[in-house]
């Protein structure tokens, strides 16, 4: 069957149904049902694209029939198609947790289509093949996102939004002002002419000038060192869901960004401009390690681990061999369902102790043991304990990383590694062993058993993808095959 | 023409710039409104101002304006309407709950550690 708008369903279906959900704000079940439907749905769509391109090859739509360059066009490739994917499964377990978790008040005031705005600019920001059309799609996650993060409006929340905005304005205002001096130069806004032109012109100064500002204004977004420092602080106001989505999602957007733009358009100064993405993500490890074994607060502990994945992904990238290639497309995904994962059982811990502060707790194990062991799993996984799916991803990093002769840097990543184990470690020895310090508070069982229902959930699909692997490789292969060769990339939108 | 458009652009971002790092939570905002304008007026001098003829294709014209930056910076002046209204209502949200606007009293985090 012919279908050249399948790549768009996974978009336009979340909108569709978040639009219409803005017509039953009073209607709390309605909206439940209705969001279940429509993700349940994109997931389908998903899949289909992922066999589509695994089959066919890259799907490409222009939007209007123009020809390639001149209209918005949209390319679906395996990167994209997975990441797509993965948006859509980790949603759908999120918005069944918040169903016992996020309060009736929050749903009464637009949760539910909030979200699926946002994976709407999500999914747009993976899909997109044109640069400007990546700062719109920006622009609607990010605006759904605020929603999001004020939602509730606590004295915690509006101090920590405001920051959270001003710093996501301003880097979307350089975002306009380096598309502006990529056009200048370039004259063209379409991603795969983009990488045409600047290999005609044999990438000058000036576009490595711009390779760097593209890195800045997505290292905001996707939280680098040195530009990390809005994250820990805002990402812990709201609540848990919220977190979750915003953890697992949000600065997996600037990574993916970096990528695209720095395996698409920036390939030929490698010396400098990946050496410095290089350089600067073992920093960002280096940075997430610290704050990682710094706090005992459990929020804290997790949020500072997105930020060492971000690092790790990032080395992957730089490495720019298949090898490498290959290791940040897996990991980015098993950081993604991982994450989610895990914000959702620390949501858990803290519903089921009444505080985050580790100190607090204690001898969880005795009345929570199902938890306790999950926890473990999905802690295992995260630090990457084979054959759970964080140590493959970190192997062929690695892997890669010794072909590129950057030997120092596979030394901070494994080690890295150790500290991401202590640091979950620690939460696990803290919450769950000992005796127990406070007395807990009451709650619901029926509630609780609805909370762990998406939490094991999504542990098992880590595992999965983790004792899995042999049988995915063959998808991240195809993923990584384009992004080390760009020709795959231009000549399937171009079609030269 | 493009040299005073730049000098122009250069002198909105050092006035965005002095307000944003400024205390008060109003200039913030209109400080980020300031930096919207300085880029599109930069979308609008990169794209270039030569061309006298409308784009549109007519017989023995080759002299068109460029007709991408605008549509470009129509799309940005939309979204940065909307994403200003939106950070004036949390403002005044946020003004209402904490009784100030000095960026100096936002700081930190209340919980422990």
């Amino acid at each position: 069957m012919n279908m050249i708008n399948l790549l768009l369903f996974p978009i336009i279906i979340p909108f569709f149904f978040a639009m219409i959900l803005l017509f039953f704000k009073e209607q709390v079940v309605v909206q439940r049902v209705l969001t279940l439907i429509g993700l349940a749905l994109s997931l389908v769509a998903s899949f289909w694209l992922i066999a589509t391109v695994k089959t066919e090859g890259i799907q490409t739509v222009t939007l209007g029939s123009w020809p390639a360059p001149f209209g918005i066009t949209m390319v679906s490739d395996m990167f994209s198609a997975l990441l797509v994917t993965t948006t859509i499964i980790i949603t759908f377990f999120v918005v069944i947790y918040s169903f016992s978790s996020i309060g009736v008040e929050r749903e009464r005031f637009f949760y539910y289509p909030a979200i699926l705005f946002m994976i709407t600019g999500i999914n747009g920001a993976f899909t997109t093949g044109d640069i400007f059309n990546m700062f719109v799609f920006f622009e609607v996650l990010l605006i759904a996102s605020y929603l999001l993060i004020v939602l509730g409006g606590e004295k915690r929340q509006l101090r920590e939004s405001i920051k959270y905005i001003l710093v996501n304005v301003i880097s979307s205002a350089l975002f306009v002002v380096t598309v502006a001096y990529l056009y200048s130069i370039i004259g063209t806004l379409n991603m795969a002419d983009i990488s045409v032109k600047i290999a005609e012109i044999n990438q000058p100064g000036i576009i490595s000038v711009i390779a760097i500002l593209f890195l800045i204004v997505f290292g905001i977004k996707g939280a680098i060192f040195p530009l990390y420092f809005w994250l820990p602080n805002s990402y812990a106001a709201p609540p848990i869901p919220i977190l979750a989505l915003f953890g697992a999602l949000l600065t997996k957007v600037g990574v993916y960004a970096i990528t695209r733009t720095y395996t698409l358009f920036f390939v030929h100064d490698i010396g400098f401009t990946h050496q410095f993405l290089m350089i600067l993500s073992l920093l960002t490890i280096i940075a997430g390690c610290i704050g990682a074994l710094a706090y005992f607060d459990l929020k804290q502990i997790i949020i500072y681990n997105i930020i060492i994945a971000v690092g790790v992904i990032l080395f992957g990238v730089a490495q720019m061999n298949t090898s490498g290639l290959e290791g940040a497309v897996y990991y980015l995904i098993h950081d993604m369902l991982i994450k989610g994962a895990l914000f959702v059982l620390i949501g858990i811990i803290i519903y089921a102790t009444g505080t985050s502060n580790l100190r607090e707790m204690g001898g969880l194990i005795k009345t929570h043991a199902t938890l306790g062991w999950t926890y473990l799993i999905a802690a295992f996984g995260l630090a990457g304990i084979p054959p759970l799916s964080g140590f493959i991803g970190k192997v062929l990093i690695t892997k890669g990383a010794f072909e590129a002769d950057h030997v120092i840097g596979s030394i901070i990543i494994l080690a890295s590694s150790l500290v991401v184990l202590l640091s979950v470690i620690r939460i696990f020895i803290y919450a769950f062993w000992g005796p127990q310090k406070n007395e807990l508070p009451v709650r619901d069982q029926r509630t609780y058993r609805q909370m762990m229902f998406p939490a094991i959930m999504l542990v098992l699909i880590t595992v999965a993808y983790g004792v899995g692997a042999e049988w995915l490789m063959p998808y991240m292969t195809d993923a990584a095959n384009v992004l080390a060769d760009p020709s795959i990339y231009i000549n399937a939108v171009l079609k030269e | 023409m493009e040299f005073i458009l730049a000098i122009l652009v250069g002198v909105l971002f050092t006035a965005a710039v002095y307000l944003i790092l400024s205390r008060s939570l109003l200039k913030v905002i209109l400080g980020t409104g300031l930096l919207s304008h300085g880029a599109h007026l930069l979308i609008l001098t990169m794209g270039g101002l030569g061309g006298n003829a409308a784009p549109v294709v007519l017989d023995g014209v080759t002299d068109f304006a460029d007709p991408l930056p605008q549509a470009l910076i129509l799309t940005a002046i939309v979204i940065s309407f909307g994403v200003t209204a939106v950070m004036l209502v949390m403002a005044y949200r946020m003004y209402a709950v904490h009784q100030t606007d000095n960026m100096n009293e936002l700081r930190g985090n209340d919980e422990h550690d």
